[in-house]
C-alpha cells in the first residue's frame, strides 16, 4: 500500500505474467507505449503453473493490495496443458479466499497473449481501479511488513 | 465385536497371514484409546479394544508399518478405508504388505462433549439403548447417545468399505449426508461475516500441527512449514496471516486427496472446525468439476491433476455467492 | 476469613479491575474456557480449568524480542521492551499455580529473563481451590493440594461464598485493596466443602500414581528403557501436549525479516518436532522416539536432575485430556516404572 501526492490511496498490485505470452504481451503494451498504472509490479514465472497458492498469499503478505495472474490462453500454453492445471488451482484458491471473507475483487486470473498489448493495458488499468476502489488490504496482510 | 477382532487377529497371527495387528489399546479411563501394535495373542487379549471411543483413524500407520518386515493386519472403518484407498493411489502405502480387516465403523463418541455437559471425574461409559450410563466420581450421570457423537460421525458420508480382504460383519452403503450444509451456511454470509467467523476460529490456533500430523492424506517426508529454508516456516501464529496462511495452505495441498474423514477437527485441541475448509474444497470441486469422492478408487485423476477444456474460469467466484 | 458472597462477584471484578488489569477464567462460544481480560458483565467459568495454561501470562506463545533497522552498512538495535502493567490473574488452580514456581526456576535462574521476570513482577496470582476435580486430575502425585492453592493468595468457595486468604504481602495488599467489599465469616461451611473435595481426590482413578520411582537419579534405567518404542509409535509428533502443558518451557527465537528490518521472535517450541534444537550438523534427535523421550525425560528425570527433586509436571491433566491419541505422562510413568 502506498499513497500518492494527493494523500490518495495506491494500492500495490502484483502481476505474476507468464514468460511466453503474458509478459511478451505487457512488453508489447510498452513498446506500442500504451499506458498502464505503475502500480503493477510483474514477476515474470516460467508458465502460469509455476504459480502456487503460495506466492499468491506471500504476495499479499508482503504488502500487495491485488494479485493477478496472467497466462496463455486456455490451449495456447507452451507446455500444451501448463494454464488449465493452473485454472483449476486458482478458481478453488479464490473460491477458499472468498470463503475466508477475503475481497473477491483482490484477485483474478487473465489470459493475456503476446499479441494482446492493449489487453495487457486495458486488464492491469481495470484491475488497479477496481482494487484501488476496495481500499488497502486489512485481511490478508501482515502487520509486521507494514510499512509506518 | 471386539471379541470377534481378537479372534480374527488371533487366527491370522497363528496361521502365519500376518506377524502383527494394528489396532486400538486401552487406556487409564473409558475414553483415552491409543493406537496401536500388537504382536502376540496375550497382547490382544489383555490390552486390545474396539467400543465407542475407538475413533482414531490408523490407515496413516500404515505408510511406515508396510515398509517394516512382514504382513500387518488392519482393522479399518469404512471412513478409514477411503484414507488406505487414498495412500494406494499415491502409492505411499504397499498394498500387499496389509491385510485388510473391514469392520463396522461408528457412530464414535467424543469424551469432549460428554465432558461439555458438565460431567466429570468419568470412571466408566455404557451405552444402553443409546443412553450412555456414565459413572463418575459424583454418581452416576446419563446422556442421550447421540449428543455425545464426534461431529465427523454426526455428517458420516459412506458406510461402505472401499478396499478390503475380508469383512466382519455386513457392508454398508454411500449414505447422503448433510456434510455440506455448514459450508453452505457460511456461503450465504456476507464476507465480514465469514471474515469474522475464521478470525474468530483460527484466532484460537496454537500452531501445534496436530490437524496436519494426524491428516491421513499430509505423507510429505518433511512439511514446507517446518523447512527453515523454506521462507514460510512459522513455528508461531506471531500475526494473524500466519494463521491464515498455514490453514489455506494445509487445506489446499489435500484438495482434491483429503477423504472427508475428519480426523484434523477432531483433533484440534482448540476445537477449530477444520473439516470445513477441507469440506469447501470438496463441495467446489463437486460442483464445479463433477462428483469426486477420494479414496473411493484408485485409478482415476485427481481433480487437481486433471483438467477439462472447457473448465470454467476463476472468474466464476465472482459470479456465484454472496459477497 | 474473610468473605465475600458469590452473587457479588461482579462488583469485587469491577473493582479490582478499576485499578489494574484483570484477567479471569471466562466460557468461550464454544464452551471452553480461556483466560480473558475482565469486561463489565463478563462472568466467571465454572470449568474446572482453562483449555490453555496460565503459562501464558509470562512466557507468551510468541513475544518480540528485539527489533532491528538496517540502512546501508549500518544496522540499528530496537529494544521493543515495555514495561508491564500491574495485572491480577483470578481463579488459577492450583497445579497452574505450581506450574509458576517450575517456570520460576528456569526463567528466573541466572542469568534472569528479564523479559519473564518483568511479567512476573507485576502480576498477582490469585489462586482458587478446586471443589470438582476431574478424573484426568493428579496434581496430588506432585505433592499439590487442589483444596489448598499456592499463588499469593488464595480463594475458596463454598457454594455460597468466596473466602480469601494471603500467602504473602503481595496477596495482602491484594486482599487489603478490596477489603471494603469484604466481611468476615463462618467457616464451618466451607470446611466440609474442602473435606469432601479432599475425599473427591483420594478416589480419583490417578490417585495412587507414584514419582517414588523417578527422579534424577534414573537417568540411565530410563533413559535405556526399551519400553520407549512401543510408547512412541503411536506419537504423531504434533505439538499439542507440550503447548497445552503448563509447565514446558523450551522455546525457538526466530527472525522474520519484514521486508524493511528484522524482527526478532521467541516462540514456544515443542521437543515433538522435527527441527527442535536442529544445529548447523542437523538434528541431535533423528526419530520420533527419541523426540518423546525427550519430553518424559525431562519432565521426569533432568529436570528434578537439576531442581533438587522438583518434578516438569503439575499433574494438570491437559495433555491427558488433548493428546490426538491419548498417549501422555501418566502412561509413560505407569508403562516405564520400575519398582
Amino acid at each position: 500500500m502506498q499513497v500518492n501526492e494527493n494523500k490518495e490511496f495506491e494500492p500495490l498490485i502484483v502481476a505474476f505474467c507468464c514468460n511466453w505470452c503474458s509478459y511478451a504481451g505487457a512488453d508489447l503494451s510498452g513498446t506500442n507505449r500504451l499506458n498502464y498504472p505503475t502500480n503493477v509490479k510483474i514477476i515474470r514465472v516460467p508458465c502460469s503453473c509455476r504459480v502456487n497458492p503460495m506466492f499468491i498469499l506471500r504476495a499479499f503478505q508482503r504488502g500487495a493490495d491485488g494479485v493477478i495472474l496472467c497466462g496463455c490462453h486456455p490451449g495456447d500454453c507452451h507446455y500444451t496443458s501448463g494454464n488449465y492445471f493452473t485454472r483449476r488451482r486458482m478458481t478453488l484458491l479464490f473460491s477458499m479466499l472468498d470463503f475466508l471473507g477475503i475481497e473477491r475483487d483482490r484477485t483474478r486470473v487473465e489470459w493475456v497473449s503476446a499479441a494482446e498489448g492493449a489487453k495487457f493495458a486495458a486488464t492491469m488499468n481495470e484491475f488497479t481501479e477496481s482494487v484501488k476502489k476496495l481500499g488497502p488490504n486489512r485481511r490478508l496482510e501482515d502487520l509486521r511488513c507494514r510499512k509506518q | 465385536m471386539q471379541e470377534a477382532m481378537i479372534n480374527k487377529a488371533k487366527q491370522l497371527l497363528a496361521d502365519g497371514t500376518v506377524n502383527r495387528v494394528i489396532g486400538w489399546k486401552r487406556g487409564e479411563f473409558a475414553y483415552d484409546i491409543t493406537p496401536a501394535v500388537f504382536e502376540s495373542a496375550e497382547e490382544l487379549d489383555s490390552e486390545f479394544v474396539y467400543d465407542d471411543f475407538t475413533s482414531a483413524n490408523v490407515s496413516k500407520y500404515l505408510v511406515k508399518e508396510c515398509k517394516k518386515e512382514g504382513r500387518i493386519l488392519a482393522f479399518l472403518k469404512p471412513c478409514d478405508t477411503y484414507s488406505f484407498n487414498q495412500l494406494i493411489k499415491e502409492h505411499r502405502v504397499v498394498r500387499e504388505n496389509v491385510y485388510i480387516v473391514g469392520i463396522p465403523g461408528g457412530p464414535k463418541l467424543d469424551a469432549e462433549k460428554i465432558k461439555a455437559k458438565g460431567i466429570t471425574g468419568i470412571l466408566g461409559v455404557k451405552n444402553e439403548n443409546y443412553t450412555l450410563k456414565i459413572d463418575t466420581v459424583y454418581g452416576e450421570e446419563t446422556m442421550p447417545f447421540y449428543e455425545a457423537i464426534l461431529d465427523k460421525c454426526a455428517s458420516c458420508k459412506s458406510k461402505k468399505h472401499v478396499v478390503y480382504d475380508e469383512l466382519i460383519g455386513e457392508d454398508g452403503d454411500v449414505l447422503d449426508s448433510n456434510r455440506f450444509d455448514m459450508v453452505e451456511k457460511l456461503e450465504n454470509m456476507s464476507a465480514q461475516e465469514r471474515y469474522d467467523f475464521w478470525r474468530e476460529q483460527l484466532s484460537k490456533c496454537i500452531r501445534c500441527n496436530a490437524c496436519r500430523n494426524v491428516c491421513p492424506a499430509c505423507t510429505c517426508e518433511k512439511c514446507v512449514f517446518d523447512n527453515p529454508n523454506s521462507g514460510v516456516e512459522n513455528k508461531a501464529p506471531a500475526d494473524s496471516f500466519e494463521e491464515n496462511m498455514f490453514h489455506i495452505i494445509r487445506a489446499f495441498h489435500v484438495a482434491g486427496r483429503c477423504t472427508d474423514c475428519g480426523e484434523c477437527s477432531r483433533v484440534c485441541p482448540q476445537n477449530i472446525p477444520l473439516h470445513l475448509l477441507n469440506r469447501k474444497f470438496i463441495k467446489d470441486i463437486n460442483s464445479l468439476y463433477g462428483e469426486y469422492q477420494a479414496g473411493e478408487d484408485t485409478t482415476s485423476r485427481a481433480p487437481l491433476n486433471d483438467y477439462n477444456k472447457d473448465d470454467c474460469e476463476a472468474s466464476i467466484v465472482h459470479e456465484r455467492g454472496v459477497e | 476469613m474473610l468473605k465475600i458472597s458469590l452473587d457479588k462477584l461482579d462488583k469485587l471484578f469491577e473493582a479490582i479491575a478499576a485499578s489494574q488489569t484483570l484477567y479471569i477464567p471466562a466460557d468461550r462460544e464454544d464452551g471452553a474456557a480461556e483466560y480473558r481480560k475482565y469486561e463489565s458483565g463478563m462472568k466467571l467459568s465454572n470449568k474446572l480449568n482453562t483449555l490453555r495454561s496460565a503459562k501464558d501470562f509470562f512466557f507468551p506463545q510468541t513475544e518480540n524480542l528485539v527489533d532491528f533497522k538496517m540502512e546501508g552498512k549500518n544496522i540499528d538495535v530496537i529494544d521493543v521492551r515495555e514495561e508491564s502493567e500491574d495485572f491480577v490473574i483470578f481463579g488459577v488452580r492450583a497445579c497452574d499455580a505450581r506450574s509458576f514456581t517450575i517456570l520460576d526456576k528456569v526463567f528466573l535462574a541466572e542469568p534472569v529473563d528479564s523479559y519473564y521476570k518483568n511479567r512476573r513482577d507485576h502480576s498477582t496470582v490469585v489462586t482458587m481451590a478446586c471443589t470438582r476435580p476431574a478424573e484426568t486430575c493428579f496434581c496430588g502425585t506432585f505433592g499439590i493440594d487442589a483444596s489448598a492453592p499456592e499463588g499469593d493468595a488464595a480463594c475458596f468457595s463454598d457454594g455460597e461464598n468466596l473466602f480469601f486468604e494471603a500467602h504473602n504481602e503481595k496477596g495482602q495488599k491484594f486482599i487489603d485493596s478490596i477489603s471494603s467489599l469484604l466481611e468476615e465469616g463462618n467457616t464451618s461451611k466451607l470446611d466440609d466443602v474442602r473435606e469432601k473435595t479432599r475425599d473427591i481426590l483420594k478416589k480419583l482413578p490417578l490417585a495412587n500414581l507414584s514419582t517414588d520411582n523417578f527422579g534424577g537419579d534414573k537417568l540411565n534405567e530410563y533413559f535405556n528403557s526399551d519400553k520407549w518404542g512401543e510408547l512412541s509409535e503411536s506419537c504423531l509428533g504434533c505439538g499439542t501436549c507440550t503447548f497445552v502443558c503448563p509447565t514446558c518451557q523450551c522455546y525457538d527465537i526466530k527472525d522474520f525479516n519484514t521486508g524493511h528490518g528484522i524482527k526478532r521472535f521467541r516462540c514456544w517450541d515443542s521437543c515433538m518436532y522435527s527441527d527442535f534444537t536442529k544445529m548447523a550438523h542437523g538434528n541431535p534427535r533423528l526419530t520420533q522416539l527419541e523426540r518423546f523421550r525427550q519430553r518424559f525425560m525431562h519432565k521426569l528425570v533432568y529436570f528434578p536432575a537439576n531442581n533438587n527433586g522438583e518434578f516438569g509436571c503439575v499433574g494438570c491433566g491437559r495433555c491427558l485430556s488433548k493428546c490426538p491419541i491419548s498417549m501422555n505422562i501418566v502412561k509413560v510413568m505407569k508403562a516405564l516404572e520400575v519398582k
